[in-house]
């Protein structure tokens, strides 16, 4: 899993069958200091995350398929999976 | 997944059979504010897409799964258009 922040969202209406009735984001890695990262994701969203919050997401196919429940594999591969409170680093709380 | 515009279409008539009735376009990643990110990619369409739009895409082994009948052999695969972005600065 990584580290990222909701920078938006996205509006789609033309996309693949895996996609639909899924709330769509637009999430950029960040690091534990909470810099923005480059490399721009488009991401599943399970757990209700909004814009500006920083959350998990898992970038894999097959966990993928077992968090949204697919019953085969899809071409879908990010998910925001959970949403962090806060980051504790060397005592330190960011 | 990652963003990517639709730069063009590619045609190749010799090809794996496994890739027949399949449509190329080229495609440059982008991030958000439409930046380019690395080099232009080749990918199988599955929306019907067209040149100049804004589209997602994914990578790697989830590429082969876009049809439920067969696999394809891509490793990069459109799956969505986007209608719109919101962006978190223009609230």
């Amino acid at each position: 899993m990584i580290l990222c922040r909701v920078v938006g969202s996205i509006v789609s209406t033309i996309k693949h069958t895996s996609f639909q009735n899924k709330k769509i984001m637009l999430v950029r890695p960040i690091n534990p200091d909470g810099s923005l990262k480059s490399g721009t994701m488009v991401a599943v969203d399970t757990v209700r995350a909004g814009v500006g919050d920083t959350v998990l997401v898992a970038s894999e196919g097959r966990s993928a398929m077992e968090i949204l429940g697919f019953k085969k594999r899809e071409p879908l591969r990010s998910v925001i999976i959970g949403i962090v409170d806060r980051i504790d680093i060397n005592s330190k709380e960011s | 997944m990652k963003l990517g515009k639709v730069l063009g279409k590619v045609w190749a008539t010799v090809k794996d059979d496994k890739l027949n009735n399949c449509t190329f376009y080229i495609m440059q990643p982008i991030d958000e504010e439409e930046n380019p990110l690395g080099m232009p990619l080749v990918a199988v369409d599955t929306v019907s897409s067209r040149e100049g739009d804004v589209v997602y895409w994914v990578g790697g082994a989830e590429a082969t799964f876009a049809f439920s009948n067969r696999q394809i052999p891509s490793d990069v695969t459109i799956v969505g258009l986007v209608d719109r972005l919101d962006l978190e600065k223009n609230k």
